[in-house]
């Protein structure tokens, strides 16, 4: 194909093309931030104790990333290429106090249950990997699509971890009890009968072991993501 | 002329550029939603207020309600005596005990101690708030007590970032439950309360503390006591 040909069939590109979906479909499974890039861990460490909290980190993540992605890609070419981190980390930053700020002027209950993590969403390599390897080289639709695929691909293997750890180590989904209550002396449903929460779950190594799980899964479905050694 | 992209004066100007920009704009939403998180500051001080007379509230009715039950507020010092003639931010509800129990240049015993007077059902109670260290950061809450002056009449505890699940538990009702009508004084004089291990918080003056979540549990039981006795000071002299 000459470059001519290529250059007036470009417009012509379907918003959602094939390659267009693809950057949206292949951060969910087999290019997972968490599970195959293994960024985000620590993240995905620490909020993953209750459903809730895992929710309303994903929204921000998804915001944060698709903002983030938009802008980086808008000035991808007056970035000056020595600070380009420096810039991306201003506007991930920027963008988390904006995040921060809203939540405490709107919605306060969100901002209290979320507290300090809000802030550690700058810290998520998730995010800076994908201005630095995606939105700097890419046109901002693209790079929205990107920041979607990717932010929606932390977010399922948040909320994944955080239901496991939430039902086996409190017994409950979103604060609802579902195996009954375990309040000493008035045990009722599965507490009854002897049923014991595992504390273990609640800790930070249990986030690991059930991301690692899903590792393996993932890796047992489809062989091509198994590294040949 | 062509931009040299590269160059220093490109790489500094863009610079420049980019942090007046975010400096504008992120000073300018957090003057202009000051008032907005300001309010809800207050509105929530008073929703702890009233959860630790058992009064549930809502962001919505909450100044209402805080309206209806809290009747006088009102300062005291280390010694027990009632301040007068104080600056605003010193007055009962403004004074920030946070930053007061933070601030190392407050010496403990200069620090101010507000006592918020409600009545709950014909019965006068005193809610006085309570500031102390978890495992990750401060703790804090209230405490309602009896015009006996010894039997909790109920408290309500919150947190900035214990570790949910174990920690944080403090703030639920099932622990808070635990020290309503714990009595904080034996013969006259000052008891305490004590944080023990699940099982044994059943006796008077024990409540249960919450398993895996040790040092936060037992930061809980030194900010009771701690604050408790100074104000025991001032209902002595009741």
């Amino acid at each position: 194909m000459s470059e001519t040909e290529e250059n007036l069939k470009k417009p012509k590109e379907p918003l959602f093309s094939k390659k267009n979906k693809k950057l949206i479909t292949d951060p969910l499974s087999d290019n997972n931030p968490i599970t195959i890039q293994v960024l985000g861990i620590c993240s995905a460490l620490a909020i993953t104790v209750q459903v809730e909290q895992a929710f309303w980190m994903s929204i921000s993540v998804v915001f944060v990333m698709v903002f983030g992605n938009l802008i980086v890609s808008l000035l991808r070419n007056l970035i000056p290429s020595r600070v380009r981190i420096i810039v991306q980390l201003v506007i991930v930053a920027s963008l988390v106090i904006i995040v921060n700020e809203m939540l405490k002027a709107f919605v306060p209950d969100v901002s209290e249950k979320l507290s300090v993590f809000v802030g550690l969403i700058i810290t998520n390599c998730i995010i800076m990997g994908r201005f630095e390897a995606f939105a700097m080289s890419n046109k901002p639709f693209p790079s929205i699509l990107d920041a979607i695929g990717n932010a929606l691909g932390y977010a399922w293997i948040l909320l994944a971890v955080a239901f496991v750890r939430e039902v086996f180590g409190s017994g409950k989904i979103w604060g609802y009890e579902i195996f009954g209550s375990n309040l000493p002396g008035e045990e009722s449903g599965l507490y009854e009968m002897g049923y014991m929460n595992n504390n273990l779950m609640i800790l930070p190594p249990m986030a690991l072991i059930v991301v690692g799980i899903i590792i393996w899964i993932q890796r047992t479905q489809n062989k091509d993501l198994v590294e040949e050694h | 002329m062509a931009i040299n992209k590269d160059g220093n004066a490109y790489t500094f100007g863009f610079s420049i550029a980019l942090v007046v920009v975010v400096g504008v704009v992120l000073s300018s939403l957090s003057i202009g939603l000051e008032p907005l998180k300001k309010a809800n500051v207050a509105v929530k001080k008073k929703m702890d207020i009233l959860s630790a007379i058992g009064v549930e509230s809502t962001r919505k009715n909450g100044e209402e309600l805080y309206k209806e039950y809290v009747e006088d507020s009102y300062v005291i010092s280390t010694d027990g005596e009632v301040q007068k003639d104080l600056p605003k931010e010193k007055t009962a509800f403004y004074l920030d005990v946070k930053k007061q129990y933070r601030d190392k240049n407050i010496k403990p015993e200069d620090r101010l101690y507000p006592i918020f007077e409600a009545t709950k059902d014909g019965n006068k109670v005193f809610v006085l708030p309570v500031v102390g260290k978890g495992l990750w950061g401060p703790i804090w809450g209230y405490i309602a007590l009896k015009d006996d002056y010894k039997t909790i009449a109920g408290v309500s505890f919150d947190h900035q970032g214990e570790t949910p699940g174990l920690g944080a538990e403090i703030k639920q009702d099932f622990f808070e439950e635990q020290f309503e009508g714990e009595k904080i004084a034996k013969n006259g004089s000052y008891a305490g309360i004590e944080v023990v291990k699940n099982g044994s918080g059943t006796e008077p003056q024990k409540v249960d503390g919450i398993t895996g979540g040790t040092i936060t549990s037992k930061g809980v039981e030194e900010m009771v006591n701690r604050t408790m006795k100074v104000y025991q000071k001032y209902f002595s002299k009741k």
